[in-house]
This record gives structure tokens, C-alpha cells and sequence, in this order.
């Protein structure tokens, strides 16, 4: 069996408070044991050995929302340049969004991803099972034939569960399996035909604007339906204060609500689009200030539990257009991990805090073993540098699609290397 | 009362950008310029030879995605007086119809060397998108409910030569303020060169926070009109509403249609203007349109003429002038 030791490393386990100096050692795809004291006298002959350099060796990030294009529209991504662009950017863990084509609402669809991305080796991939049927929002899926094939959990994906009633039922019957629901919270019948956050930019712009009370009023009205039918519900990239409140108080009273939010939500206002810039066009949209400074107040007082990428990948005939006409969404694999240890360097959030919204928090809320370092759990682990400096170049990433809306920011923190099952998958060049 | 500037003086005083895509970022004497320059070719377009030759040899397209008579008309007729080739494209013979994308509009455009693109689209920010992928100088002839800047400069150079200045006037623009770019690029405008702006339209009419641009809003015409020295009314772009924004023609007439009564609580010489094309009986009274002494709505039409022609030869003088390659 192969063993290698990863020496000289900064351990760090976001879910117990571990950090210490020390070293890991792997063996076949597992972690054989990892501490302060081993190998102090040396690694024995036979094993192969990684000098990490007094890095940050982490468990590998679990992101819980990302849009695969494969199957359906393979030009905008596929399963392997998504698992790629996923191991730079130190994740080893991906739960992905039904909205391919055909739609996860199907145990063989599924099964597809699910193969195909085991066959890949690279970042694992979970899928979500679809709450409708053909994400219509009309008749429940079969959602408990999709949790038998490996659905971690349902969501409508880019859509809202609108109906109330089929929100209920979704809410009800998922509670059987104990499984979560996860909702894209914003009323259609206030966002649709909008291009932006309502306010003074969109106004200035001339764009017709999606107002704030569209998540908010959908986060009110799903914690009520929570109260009467039960489960358990998840609010994906939440991106307002009064949201974030609503779930605050929800968790208070002791309801069954998580939240998440991706970092445009922390690092970007509005003011991003500038003169139309479409790679700024986002769903829910950037939004104003002082919503920016209420995620991150989410986030330090735990009120958002976990942070994902909310990667949406778009080929720029979706995106070199109009701005009303593009599309929404934006690439973040790559750029999680530095985003978010903006965070750490900027003194809102400890490192361990940081690291913990990527790893053990979100691979909880899907009932994933992941994002721990654990004896003989699978070796998914990040090396990283929390200060190496770089800027964020769109066309250097390695997804197909490049539309981050981070291009050209100069961040801190890189991924140095990439293990999946003890195979480094990854690694930055030198 | 005009302000004639010399051929000469255009030598030293450059329009100090390659596009004219808004009134947004103008300066007062970037503004002051193009309207002294449409100033000296209202006296020109009456007599009976139009014609000058500045712009020999310069093509002009006017790429139209959305339809337009009057501001395409005013367009061709400033490029051909000043003697430079003009060519209409709109949408319902383009290729845009067979799903060419705006973009590749543009590429194919540029390829044939265009000196000037002027265009108009149903989406805000298109213009900017496209002039930033064509090497010759873009007009904004409208996009979507974002800008109209020669509009602004008409209805300025109007107000100026009735009233002989704009700074200190209070304007009050009244209707559908949502969807008008007229009303964007005028408040720009006006507030840049000292006026005071009133908004006056029902509150589902008006866009969110548009005091943050430097506004009084009323939704009370008596209210709104009292003391003004301009009255603004914008067409009700209906073909832009979706949804009940109000519950009948009949209710909006009543309350925020122009008629004399309203008209009462203006200054006594308070002047009448509207972009056009008016709904009579809609937003303003037949009569008060046609009402010579208080109405500058066919003067409007005339400015815009000369103002279109200012804007065109300002914009070419800025391209080289030989040479193939262009910066």
C-alpha cells in the first residue's frame, strides 16, 4: 500500500480547533494517522515523502453549490474542467446544482454524474435531486428514489420553489428522509424582467431593478411554512441584511434553518457593474453596501453557516451582451479560498473560522463525511499559502467559461496543492 | 441672443471624448460647446443652401435596432448637410433578425470603415457595449431607458434661446419618468448647468432612490408646476410597460395630463416641450401642444437638426484625418 508522509506542515482541522505544527501520513487513499509528534525522529525508509514547507495542510474544501454544465452544455463546462478548475482551487468536494440538461430530477441522470465524476478522479462530486420535476416547480420529484442513488439533497437549483403549497409538500415529505431542502429565495413576481439590485445604480443605469424584498419576503414566507410542515430548510447565497435577520431569528427560536453565501456577497457591492460590466451580472444581484457589511456580520456571528462558490459558468455569447440580455452568474471555484481569507487578512473572521465556512460547516449541512482530517477518512486534503499574493486573471483560470467576477483583483492565499484519496491532483507550478 | 463661434475657434476647443454616449459626466463647458456650435447652424439649416462640406468625404450609419422617425430623420438630414454620406439600417432589414448578435453587428459594420455609428436600441448600455468594439466615434441615439444625449442638447439649446440661459430655471419633467431616457440625460444636463429639476409623474412612475440624482419629485402636477420656467412632458411608453403601472388612460389624463388648468400654476411664460411623438388627449392636451405663444415643441424639432449636425462634425474632428489605421 502506498504511504507518503506530509512533513513540515502547519496542520489545521477547521472542526476540532486543531493547529499545530506537525505532519500526515497517508496510506492507500486514507489518512493513517497525522499529529504534532509524528515523524519527529524521521520518516522511516519506504515512504515517500512531501516537505510542505511550514504551509497550511488542511482538509480539502466541500463546496455545496456549483453548476455543472455537463450534462447539456458541455461548450460552458464539463465535469472535467469543472473537477480541474475545483482541485486549484483547493476543493476536494463538490455538491452540484440539478440544472443540467437533461435535469437531475431522475435517478439515471444521477448515476451519470455521479460515474461519470468517480471515473474523472478528480474533485468528488454529490449531486443534488431535483424538488420538481423538470425544476418546473409544479410535481414533486422522486426524491426519495433519488436519495437512495445518492441525492445529498434537493433544490430547484437556480429556481425558487414558488408555490407555497409545493414548498410545503417538498418541505413535508423530504422530512421522511430527513433530508434538507435547499431554496433559491427570491419571489419571481417581483425579480422577474430584473436585471440588478433596485437602487440608485440601477436607476442611474437605466436597468430595471430586482428589489431586495424579493429574497426577503421569500425567506419570511418559507420559515413559515417550515413552522407548519417540518423538515429541514436551507436558504442558498443570501445576500440582504433583513434576510439574514429573518434567519437569525428563525435560528433564535430554534427552527430547523441553515443559510449559505458565496463571495461576491462579502467582497462586491453594485457599484462592481460599473458601466454595464456583465460578468457583475449575479443571481440573487450584488447589492448595496451596507448589505455587503451584513453578510459578513452573518458570517462572524454564525448566523450564515457556510460559505460555497456558486459557480455558473457562461460562454461569452451569454455574457458579451446587453446587460439586460446576459446571463446571470459567475465563476468562483478558483477563487474561493482567496475571497474568502479576505476575511482572515482583513480581521473579520479568525483563520480556523475562515476555513471552517469551507470545510467541516457546509460538508455538515449535507450529512457528508468530508472536510475533516480524521484516521482513516479518505486523504482529501489542500496545502495552501494563506499569504502568497496573486491577482486574479480570467483568462489564466481553468475553467472553460471566464466569467469571475473577480477578474483582475489582486488577492492573498493560494492553493499549493491539491490531494484527492492520498493522489495529489493538483499542484500550483513553481 | 445667439452665440456664434467661429469656425476658427473650433482649432482650440476640442469635444475631449471619442464617443457621445450620455449628458452624465459632461462638464458645463463641454455642454456650453455643443451648444454654441448647433447655435451657428440654426441660422445656417434657414436659408435656402444647407449645405457645408465638413463632413466630405466622413460615412455616417445610423444602426437603428429599434424603431425611430423623427431622431433617424434629424440624423440623416444633419450628416447630409453637412455633406457627408449617410446610410439607414434598422433592424427590420438587418441581419440582426436572424440572430447575428449585436457584436457581430457592430464587426461587420466597423469592417466597411464607418467614420460615425449612430445607435439607437431597446437595451440600456448596448451603445456603450458596442462602442467599445468599433474604432469610430458612436452617437447614442437612445438605449433602452438609459440616455438620449442629443434630446438633452435639443431641449437645452431650446430653453436657451427662449430664455437665454439655463442656470436658475426651474424644470419640471412630468410622466412616464421610468422608462425615459429623456429624462435621464435631461436631469444630467440641466443640473449640470445650474437649473433646478422637478420630477412629476404617479409614484409607480417613478424609479427607486432618483432623488440620489438631484431631484425635487411631486406626484401632484399643481403641486409640481407651481413657479416653473419650463414644463417637460414625456411621452407614456406603454410599449415598455409591462404590468398595471396605472389603471386607465382616462385616470392618468385626469391627473397628470397637461391642460390649461394645471398649466396655471406655471409662471405665466412658462415654455411647453415634449420629445415627441405625443399622445394628444394622453399626457397633454391638444390644445396646449398647439398653443403658439406657450409651446416649443416644433422648435424642438428644428434644434435637433442643428444640434445632430454640432455633435457630428465635434466628434469627427477628433479622427484622423488620413491614414488607414485608426488609434
Amino acid at each position: 500500500m502506498t504511504r507518503t508522509a506530509y512533513i513540515n506542515a502547519r496542520l489545521i482541522d477547521p472542526a476540532t480547533g486543531l493547529d499545530t505544527k506537525g505532519a500526515l501520513l497517508t496510506e492507500g487513499e486514507n489518512i493513517a494517522d497525522f499529529g504534532a509528534t509524528l515523524f519527529k525522529d524521521g520518516v522511516p525508509d519506504g515512504i515517500s515523502t512531501v516537505d510542505c514547507g511550514g504551509h497550511c495542510l488542511i482538509p480539502g474544501l466541500v463546496d455545496i453549490r456549483v453548476q455543472l454544465r455537463e450534462p447539456g452544455e458541455e461548450y460552458k463546462g464539463t465535469l472535467e474542467s469543472a473537477g480541474r478548475a475545483a482541485t486549484a482551487g483547493g476543493i476536494t468536494t463538490m455538491v452540484c446544482l440539478p440544472n443540467t440538461l437533461p435535469v437531475i430530477d431522475d435517478m439515471s441522470v444521477l448515476e451519470f454524474v455521479a460515474r461519470r465524476a468517480r471515473k474523472l478522479g478528480l474533485a468528488k462530486v454529490f449531486p443534488y435531486g431535483a424538488v420538481t420535476k423538470g425544476l418546473d416547480g409544479l410535481e414533486l420529484a422522486e426524491m426519495g428514489l433519488l436519495a437512495e442513488a445518492g441525492a445529498v439533497a434537493f433544490s430547484d437549483g437556480i429556481k425558487p420553489v414558488a408555490d407555497a403549497q409545493i414548498l410545503r409538500r417538498a418541505l413535508s415529505y423530504a422530512s421522511t428522509f430527513g433530508l434538507l431542502i435547499v431554496q433559491h429565495a427570491e419571489e419571481p413576481s417581483l425579480a422577474d424582467g430584473g436585471a440588478m439590485n433596485a437602487g440608485e445604480t440601477a436607476t442611474r443605469l437605466g436597468l430595471s431593478g430586482i428589489p431586495r424584498e424579493a429574497e426577503i419576503i421569500m425567506v419570511e414566507r418559507d420559515i413559515r411554512l417550515l413552522q407548519m410542515s417540518g423538515g429541514k430548510l436551507h436558504f442558498a447565497h443570501l445576500s440582504t441584511s433583513d434576510a439574514i435577520d429573518v434567519v437569525r431569528k428563525a435560528k433564535a427560536a430554534g427552527l430547523n434553518v441553515t443559510c449559505d453565501t458565496a463571495p461576491p456577497y462579502f467582497a462586491l457591492n453594485e457599484t462592481a457593474i460599473g458601466d454595464y460590466r456583465t460578468f457583475a451580472k449575479l443571481s440573487p444581484p450584488l447589492r448595496s453596501e451596507s448589505d455587503r457589511v451584513a453578510v459578513i456580520e452573518g458570517l462572524r456571528d454564525g448566523t450564515i453557516d457556510a460559505i460555497a462558490s456558486d459557480h455558473a459558468p457562461h460562454d461569452e455569447e451569454s455574457k458579451r451582451l446587453p446587460f439586460a440580455q446576459a446571463a446571470f452568474g459567475g465563476i468562483g471555484l478558483e477563487t474561493l479560498l482567496a475571497v474568502t481569507l479576505e476575511l482572515h487578512h482583513n480581521g473579520h473572521l479568525g483563520l480556523i473560522d475562515a476555513l471552517k465556512l469551507l470545510t467541516s460547516a457546509p460538508a455538515d449541512l449535507m450529512g457528508l463525511k468530508a472536510g475533516r482530517l480524521e484516521k482513516g477518512a479518505p486523504a482529501d486534503l489542500a496545502l495552501i499559502d494563506t499569504d502568497r499574493a496573486w491577482k486574479i486573471e480570467a483568462d489564466d483560470l481553468l475553467s472553460i467559461s471566464k466569467n469571475s467576477p473577480f477578474d483582475e483583483r489582486p488577492v492573498q492565499g493560494r492553493v499549493l496543492r491539491t490531494i484527492v484519496d492520498a493522489r495529489t491532483v493538483y499542484e500550483l507550478d513553481a | 441672443m445667439c452665440r456664434f463661434m467661429s469656425d476658427k475657434a473650433l482649432d482650440n476647443i476640442r469635444f475631449p471624448h471619442s464617443h457621445l454616449l450620455g449628458t452624465e459626466g459632461l462638464t458645463p463647458d463641454v455642454i456650453s460647446l455643443l451648444l454654441d456650435r448647433s447655435e451657428s447652424y440654426v441660422e445656417q439649416n434657414r436659408q435656402a443652401d444647407k449645405k457645408k462640406s465638413v463632413l466630405h468625404g466622413r460615412t455616417i450609419i445610423n444602426l437603428f435596432f429599434e424603431d425611430s422617425t423623427r431622431t433617424r430623420t434629424s440624423f440623416e438630414l444633419a450628416g447630409k448637410r453637412l455633406g457627408g454620406d449617410v446610410l439607414n439600417m434598422s433592424v427590420a432589414t438587418s441581419s440582426v433578425k436572424k440572430g447575428e448578435t449585436l457584436i457581430d453587428t457592430a464587426m461587420t459594420l466597423n469592417a466597411m470603415h464607418p467614420d460615425v455609428l449612430v445607435v439607437r436600441h431597446n437595451d440600456s448600455g448596448a451603445v456603450k457595449l458596442l462602442s467599445e468594439k468599433v474604432n469610430c466615434a458612436v452617437i447614442n441615439a437612445g438605449d433602452g431607458r438609459h440616455e438620449h444625449p442629443t434630446q438633452a442638447l435639443l431641449d437645452a439649446l431650446t430653453i436657451r434661446r427662449r430664455k437665454g440661459h439655463l442656470d436658475g430655471l426651474l424644470v419640471a419633467i412630468c410622466g412616464d419618468i421610468a422608462h425615459s431616457r429623456v429624462a435621464r440625460s435631461n436631469i444630467h444636463l440641466l443640473n449640470t448647468m445650474g437649473a433646478r429639476v422637478r420630477l412629476i409623474a404617479p409614484k409607480t412612475l417613478i424609479p427607486s432612490a432618483i432623488d440620489r440624482l438631484g431631484v425635487e419629485v411631486f406626484h401632484d402636477m399643481n403641486e409640481g408646476l407651481k413657479d416653473c420656467d419650463i414644463v417637460m412632458m414625456l411621452r407614456l411608453q406603454t410599449e415598455r410597460m409591462h404590468g398595471g403601472f396605472f389603471p386607465s388612460v382616462r385616470e392618468y389624463f385626469h391627473f397628470f395630463g397637461l391642460d390649461y388648468e394645471k398649466l396655471a400654476n406655471a409662471k405665466p411664460d412658462a415654455l411647453i416641450m415634449h420629445p415627441g411623438p405625443m399622445n394628444r388627449g394622453v399626457e397633454i392636451a391638444s390644445e396646449v401642444a398647439d398653443d403658439i405663444g406657450r409651446s416649443a415643441i416644433r422648435e424642438q424639432v428644428e434644434m435637433g437638426v442643428a444640434v445632430r449636425m454640432a455633435c457630428l462634425e465635434l466628434l469627427t474632428a477628433n479622427l484622423p484625418t488620413s491614414g488607414g489605421a485608426k488609434p
